[in-house]
């Protein structure tokens, strides 16, 4: 065997040591040196996330296949990799409060254990190139997430997502094995690209029912609309911390094994199985998504509902299936990171001092709280996409990709999408209305947030802020896939 | 009588649609469990027959059912795991009573 093959996963390698470390730290390491286990996590996580950028892989200078082409890295697998590095980090300090926490510090080490193991799942998701990895990525990502989801021993309410979340988790890849099962009898592999040279060659009826499966089961992930009744109950049961990594990563995740596996394995037939599929799913995914945001008064589940319809902009770029298409929505997805994670972190910070979850409580906010709720807003008009923040940007590039792909059809499905920012626009614009407009009634008294949860808010407003304005983040990401016309070589 | 692929296939679709039927009829989380292993188990044997009657020369539909039935016990422990925690907690494992979240 050539053990040389492991250098190309530089990147599950690097994560696999800090699990390893912070395994062994938590289980042999005395009492009183355990409360440094998040700050050294964290750290290490940076360095590791610093580490991505300068890792020789993402200028191609690397093995790039290992497992006899099962597992495949490149440049933009890597850039990949590193939005969701991103990602993670922001998620780790703003989680550091409440994993010092009195109730959590018992159970403290397997909260970033589990983490570390979930985004484990999702490097392999991405980087798989054979079913047989992929659903292990997939099993990976999402059964340590039912245990963090279950992480609030005391409250009934995080059991009862948990077990919403892995019963229909499982349903779904039972679906999406079911799918599978007909692939394989369809084409004797389970290579993406033995199966890619397959389907090519005759489609049937058979072929539509597959891939409609495979849909369903990476739907119920994305939250996609038939498949996304679990989403406000798990977001709204699971500790804050659980739900912000939920709604960012583990979508962002999804997000691009999805479109790996539309390019690399269903490529070849975009027009004939599932362009069609996708067209409807995207339009139902964007207008219930924003419907029943409309309602919603918990804050947790109005960002659950509007990261549905959230999911459903990501897959322009999915439909788009160009180079342009693929850039934009890395840059969506790393946007939606910084804005939502805003989102997240203030509501963490107010639950966390005050445990106040209600849009009502949020009135007058602004007069208690400045900084807070600037924070809000901004994370709220990025969402909404009002120029000048990332928000707008990243819209406007996902449409951009879509219309590239040129039919009459895609450009209905873009104004399709276009009414509903405007309608997304009315319930993001009622919480900035609730913490700005209503001054005389204040529910939240004046407080100090942690320093961990500044540094997380920090950044993101950074992030909001700068992405849209500095040209260059997007320009790297568009070198990236520049010149490609097969995008199942892309990755 | 000589047996062809349809005497497996039909029969794990069955199974396939009877877990479907339970999942969403059941009203006992372990009822429930119970059919998701009915699912998990007619993919299992999709993977084998169609191994064994469509591509004999190879073993990747093997490979891929062993697979599949760790991932399928490590998903029953842990639901097992989170019902028995509810159970604790809510001394209730009916799916119409752990209702605290709607809508």
């Amino acid at each position: 065997m050539d053990y040389s093959q492991f250098l190309a996963m530089k990147q599950e390698i690097g994560l696999l040591v800090i699990f390893l470390f912070v395994f062994f730290y938590d289980a042999f390491m005395p009492k009183k040196s355990q409360g440094a286990l998040a700050g050294i996590t964290t750290m290490l996580f940076g360095v590791f996330t610093l580490y991505g950028f300068f890792c020789p892989c993402l200028n191609g200078a690397c093995a790039t296949d290992a497992f006899a082409g099962m597992y495949n890295t490149s440049a933009i697998v890597v850039a990949i990799k590193n939005i969701l590095n991103i990602g993670v980090f922001i998620v780790l300090i703003q989680s550091m409060k409440w994993a010092n926490s009195e109730d959590q510090v018992i159970r403290r080490g397997e909260f970033y254990e589990l983490l570390l193991v979930t985004l484990f799942g999702m490097y392999l998701m991405i980087s798989a190139r054979h079913f047989l990895l992929f659903v292990i990525g997939l099993e990976a990502a999402s059964l340590p997430l039912a245990a963090m989801v279950a992480f609030d021993k005391k409250r009934v309410e995080s059991h009862e997502a948990a077990i919403k979340y892995i019963l229909t988790a499982v349903f779904s890849s039972a679906v999406f094995l079911m799918g599978l099962s007909f692939v394989y009898a369809l084409t004797g592999s389970l290579y993406f690209d033995a199966i890619a040279a397959k389907i090519a060659a005759e489609q049937g009826v058979m072929l539509i029912v597959a891939v409609a499966f495979v849909i369903a089961g990476i739907g119920f992930k994305l939250s996609l609309v038939p498949f996304h009744l679990w989403t406000a109950d798990v977001y709204q049961g699971a500790p804050t911390s659980v739900t912000s990594y939920l709604s960012v990563i583990s979508k962002g995740a999804a997000a691009f094994a999805f479109l790996v596996i539309m390019a690399q394995v269903f490529g070849t037939v975009y027009s004939q199985v599932w362009e069609w599929m996708l067209y409807a799913l995207i339009i139902l995914t964007i207008t219930i998504g924003n419907l029943f945001a409309i309602r919603q008064r918990n804050m947790k589940r109005f960002l659950a509902f509007s990261s549905v319809s959230q999911a459903g902009y990501i897959m322009l770029g999915v439909i788009a299936m160009t180079a342009t298409g693929v850039s934009s929505l890395m840059y969506y997805i790393l946007v939606y990171i910084f804005s939502n994670l805003a989102a997240f972190g203030v509501i963490q910070a107010i639950e966390n001092n005050t445990g106040m979850v209600s849009m009502d409580d949020y009135k007058g906010l602004y007069k208690t709280n400045p900084r807070l709720s600037f924070t809000m807003m901004l994370a709220m008009f990025s969402l909404a996409g009002i120029p000048p923040f990332a928000g707008f940007f990243s819209k406007f590039f996902i449409f951009t990709g879509a219309i590239e792909q040129g039919s009459i059809a895609i450009y209905v499905l873009v104004l399709i999408a276009l009414i509903n920012t405007i309608i997304s626009l009315y319930y993001y614009l009622l919480v900035v209305k609730a913490m700005f407009i209503h001054k005389d009634e204040c529910k939240i008294a004046n407080f100090k947030s942690a320093c961990s949860e500044r540094v997380a808010m920090w950044i993101c407003v950074a992030g909001i802020i700068a992405l849209g304005i500095v040209s260059c983040v997007y320009n790297s990401l568009l070198d990236l896939t520049n010149g490609t016309s097969i995008l199942a070589n892309l990755f | 009588m000589e047996l062809t692929m349809l005497y497996y296939i039909i029969p794990s679709l069955i199974m396939f649609c009877c877990g479907v039927y339970g999942f969403i009829t059941r009203k006992n989380m372990i009822a429930i469990l119970i059919s998701l292993e009915l699912m998990l188990n007619a993919v299992d044997i999709n993977f084998v027959v169609f191994n064994r009657f469509l591509f004999p020369g190879q073993m990747e539909g093997m490979f891929f059912t062993l697979f599949a039935i760790a991932i399928a016990a490590a998903e029953t422990a842990l639901a097992i795991a989170i019902i028995i925690n509810l159970f604790r907690v809510a001394k209730n494992i009916d799916v119409e009573d752990v209702n605290e979240m709607k809508f």
